[in-house]
């Protein structure tokens, strides 16, 4: 185990040492601090303060796994969670399988997430950050009749983890956003829309960016109408693809697949989507909003091809669900937060962009939708079937050019469907505050329902 | 864990509440409030044929929260000593930016208010080999409902969360609220793919849930619901006739007009219900009701997270909109008595206006009627999860278990999809509502990032015209 970095790792190895003969402890530990601003029709409405520390405690004894958890660092709650944790242990099934990661020799990669200048930055300019962001939505169009909120939003994370059976990692981030939601029209009819600005520091948020998303998409859906059911071309911008490609981390993790739930079981080596799809998942992009030197079991995150050129290449693994596998892990775990075990899932997934901007992949399928925003993804998105129905708003495609406005209508199809039928991945990458990059994507045929 | 029994908010006596609540005052605060918790919680999985996951933990803390003019500071601290609380108290009254100066007193009264579920069993008291074997039992039964079953996961949940809540206004409150929650999802397999079920129950109440819930029925009902679907075909797709079987899951109301219902959202004009009270918004056939105190439901509290004693509130009375729902701070802004409905996830969170138990009473017709006089359309066994978008009034809820309507039949299964509807349309096109309300599954409804527990009822109904969002041609 390496000397501790942080007193914070110094900490997690002091509890990783209380494991008794024949056990294996590890200790996760987290700390942060951060502040919310909103402001309303200009003035703060509410500002927070926010301050945490928290412990996660995992045994293995006997290849039998225990977890738990306290929102405390102090040594005699660590103490007392890790004979909740024991006992807990206790109560699980044995499997051959069940055990903590050894140290696999992978450097963790050089990532530089932690910003000095947000500690500088005081809470006055994050107060005057929102009002200004609101004030800006108000007066960019006469259309816009409301502000409801306009927020800005940071937090500075640190995390450290260690076992006794030897990893041992320390890591902080910060970050910072500003997000605002704009409605147009009038009380009889009215539209809504978000925009926002994510970085690590002030320095590198674009509020003019999030005030134009705001401001554009609200109003362009002025005059909407529920659309005629159809069968048509379907093009998504880049935040609702990095929703759903944020999905697909769930659809290819190995444990799936090891418990005969996963739709791309016995795939491997296969096409399971369009040639023009090559997705990776890569924590160690510095620009993914997901970046992370190690995954949530202390193992270094490396860049894993899922699938490559359509064929289906690799599942993620966490270090249990390989043992069973037999094979080696993908370092991807991940935990919520100090209150969650670990478990398999993605951090960084990314489509190889390609070569055309969104006005050139609107051209190339003529008539269509784009989608501007999705709804009930939770309740409609089935990762087992496969099945696939969700709410949604855009804009019509006519001749390559976007036209009226439509609302209150689902987009269907089942999730293998949608990514044999993806005809055209846009150049407009783009990292937004989601386990996956987005970018513009078009699917030959999905289902709109409407009247 | 082994807890000392002793009861940590008991330390923070009105000695101590008083000087917290002044200190927040000092710089000139109009209101402050002082929220402390201590939760417990424990889940156990049983997936893949093994108890997979145990694990369990306790956070407590306190949030402070300051009002000066139209401006709320906040901060939470997790050290519930006096010295802890004075700092938070000093954050969030620095946050509010108080200005002026002047000493303000603290009267404090304390309330009692009985709550609405009593607990017999404590299930931090129940040994834990216990609730592993209803898990192991549940599997079994999920199991031998078919040989196309390919997976089962089941979960037991069973959380403590005992409050403390006193303000400026002289509110000193204290509620202990025990819920136990248990899950089963099954996996099917067949010639057409994979297909899921769902079943769950919970309550406000000890692990006396389980002297009325049968986790083997709960299992087989489950692994029926995946079973079935193994021969659905794909759902409509467009505006039908929607029949809503009775406690599916009132999550149609929670949508369509709950959320804009909610007094945060008719102050800032984003919700199609705003400055609607009086007028006619829905069928005559619906009375929709929000009701903190009804016993044991998965939404009950003695009282809400400001320190209230929650309340029986109808919304719409017989398609009239009656009221909205409010906390501390809008009703205060519109000078109204009684706030019901301040809700937080956890001390670490700032109130605000949230739904309870919010239901639609019954009508008159007879299910197997309601069925019987709708010649084609879909009729709706089990319902998912929603969303809505308040200031337009569109909203999604998906179906888990559904099937077609022909000639007045309930005939084949379909595939899960979402349904879409603008909330006030909708309330208007209730054309039928049935007599045989139910409570529906236990449910964590979702706003600026907090989960909280709801609970969601409703008779069998029919909706004149929904949209599916299925895939049929």
């Amino acid at each position: 185990m390496n000397a501790p970095r942080t007193d914070l790792e110094q900490l997690a190895q002091q509890v990783a040492g209380w494991a008794r003969p024949g056990e294996e402890v590890e200790a996760y530990l987290a700390r942060g601090s951060g502040t919310e601003a909103r402001t309303y029709e200009g003035e703060v409405e509410s500002l927070s303060s926010e301050a945490y520390a928290g412990a996660g405690i995992r045994v293995v004894a006997g290849h039998r796994q225990g977890f738990a958890y306290a929102g405390s660092l102090a040594p005699d709650v660590l103490a007392e969670t890790l004979e909740e944790a024991r006992d807990n242990a206790s109560f699980a099934s044995p499997e051959d399988w069940v055990g903590l990661p050894r140290p696999d020799g992978v450097a963790p990669a050089p990532l530089e997430l932690w910003r000095e200048e947000l500690a500088g930055f005081t809470t006055a300019a994050k107060v005057a950050a929102a009002l200004d962001l609101e004030k800006a939505v108000r007066s960019a169009d006469r259309r816009i009749r409301q502000v409801e909120s306009a927020t800005w939003g940071d937090s500075s994370s640190e995390m450290a983890l260690a076992s006794s059976v030897g990893t041992s990692a320390a890591d902080r981030s910060t970050a910072c956003y500003l997000s605002v939601t704009a409605v147009a029209g009038d009380a009889a009819a009215s539209q809504v829309a978000h925009g926002y600005t994510v970085g690590r520091a002030p320095s590198e948020l674009d509020p003019a960016k999030a005030v134009n998303d705001a401001v554009t998409r609200a109003v362009r859906m002025l005059g909407a109408t529920k659309p005629r059911s159809a069968h048509l071309p379907v093009v998504l911008e880049p935040r609702v693809s990095a929703q759903l490609l944020g999905l697909l981390g769930q659809v290819l993790s190995g444990e799936m697949v090891l418990k005969g739930i996963s739709l791309f079981a016995g795939h491997l080596g296969e096409a399971v989507a369009a040639p023009a799809f090559t997705l990776v998942d890569d924590p160690t992009e510095p620009a993914a909003w997901g970046a992370s030197a190690f995954d949530a079991e202390g193992l270094a995150c490396r860049r894993n091809v899922l699938i490559e050129d359509g064929v289906l290449r690799a599942f993620l693994y966490d270090t249990t669900s390989a043992r069973r596998a037999g094979t080696q892990p993908t370092a991807s775990a991940v935990r919520a937060s100090y209150k969650g075990a670990p478990g398999v899932g993605a951090r960084a997934i990314c489509l190889t962009p390609g070569p055309m901007s969104q006005p050139e992949v609107l051209a190339h399928i003529g008539d269509g939708l784009l989608v501007q925003s999705v709804t009930g993804v939770h309740s409609g998105v089935n990762p087992v079937s496969g099945d696939f129905s969700v709410g949604a708003e855009g804009l019509l495609v006519q001749g390559g050019q976007l036209g009226a406005p439509v609302k209150e209508m689902t987009i269907a199809s089942t999730i293998q469907r949608m990514l044999q039928g993806v005809v055209a991945v846009g150049a407009d990458l783009e990292w937004l505050p989601a386990p996956a990059a987005g970018m513009t994507i078009a699917i030959s045929e999905m289902s709109m329902s409407g009247s | 864990m082994t807890h000392a029994a002793g009861d940590l908010l008991a330390s923070l006596d009105e000695g101590v509440v008083t000087r917290v609540l002044g200190r927040a005052l000092a710089t000139g605060g109009e209101f402050a409030e002082l929220f402390a918790e201590d939760r417990r919680g424990s889940l156990m999985t049983f997936d893949d044929g093994r108890v997979e996951d145990l694990s369990s933990g306790r956070e407590r803390g306190a949030g402070i929260r300051v009002v000066v003019g139209n401006t709320t500071g906040f901060a939470h601290t997790a050290e519930l000593t006096e010295a802890g609380l004075l700092a938070a108290a000093e954050a969030a009254s620095a946050a509010a930016r108080s200005g002026g100066g002047g000493v303000r007193q603290v009267a404090l009264s304390r309330a009692r208010v009985e709550s609405p579920s009593p607990v017999e069993v404590l299930p931090q008291e129940v040994g834990k080999a216990r609730k592993v074997e209803l898990l192991r039992r549940a599997d079994h039964s999920a199991r031998a409902a078919g040989g196309a079953v390919r997976q089962v996961t089941v979960n037991y949940r069973d959380s403590r969360r005992q409050v403390l809540v006193a303000n400026s206004e002289g509110v000193f409150a204290t509620d202990d609220q025990v819920r136990v929650r248990f899950g089963v999802s099954v996996v099917a397999s067949g010639d057409t793919g994979m297909q899921t079920g769902g079943e769950s129950a919970g309550a406000t109440m000890g692990f006396e849930l389980f002297a009325t819930r049968d986790v083997d029925q709960l299992a087989r009902s489950a692994a029926e619901r995946a079973l079935l679907k193994l021969r659905a075909r794909p759902a409509p797709s467009g505006q039908l006739p929607v029949v809503i079987k009775a406690g599916s899951g009132g999550v149609l109301f929670h949508e369509a007009c709950g959320h804009g219902l909610e007094a945060d959202h008719i102050a800032k004009q984003v919700s199609v219900f705003a400055g609607r009270v009086g007028e006619q918004v829905a069928s005559p056939l619906v009375t929709l009701v929000d009701d903190g105190t009804m016993t044991h439901q998965w939404g009950a509290m003695a009282i809400d997270d400001e320190g209230h004693p929650t309340k029986r509130n109808v919304l719409i009375d017989q398609g009239v909109l009656t009221d909205y729902m409010w906390d501390w701070l809008r009703a205060r802004k519109e000078g109204r008595a009684g706030p019901a409905n301040g809700r937080r996830e956890s001390y670490q969170h700032l109130p605000m206006v949230r739904m309870t138990n919010t239901f639609l009473l019954n009508g008159d017709e007879s299910p197997e009627e309601i069925i019987r006089q709708t010649p084609y359309g879909v009729y709706v066994a089990q319902l998912g999860g929603g969303q809505v978008n308040t200031t337009t009034g569109d909203f999604v809820f998906g179906m888990t278990e559904a099937y077609l309507i022909e000639d007045g039949q309930v005939t084949e299964p379909l595939r899960d999809a979402n349904l879409i509807g603008n909330g006030p349309e909708v309330l208007r096109n209730i054309d039928v509502v049935g007599n045989d309300f139910a409570m529906g599954w236990p449910g964590t409804c979702g706003k600026q990032g907090q989960g909280v527990p709801v609970g969601m009822g409703q008779p069998t109904l029919r909706v004149r015209a929904l949209t599916v969002g299925g895939t049929a041609r």
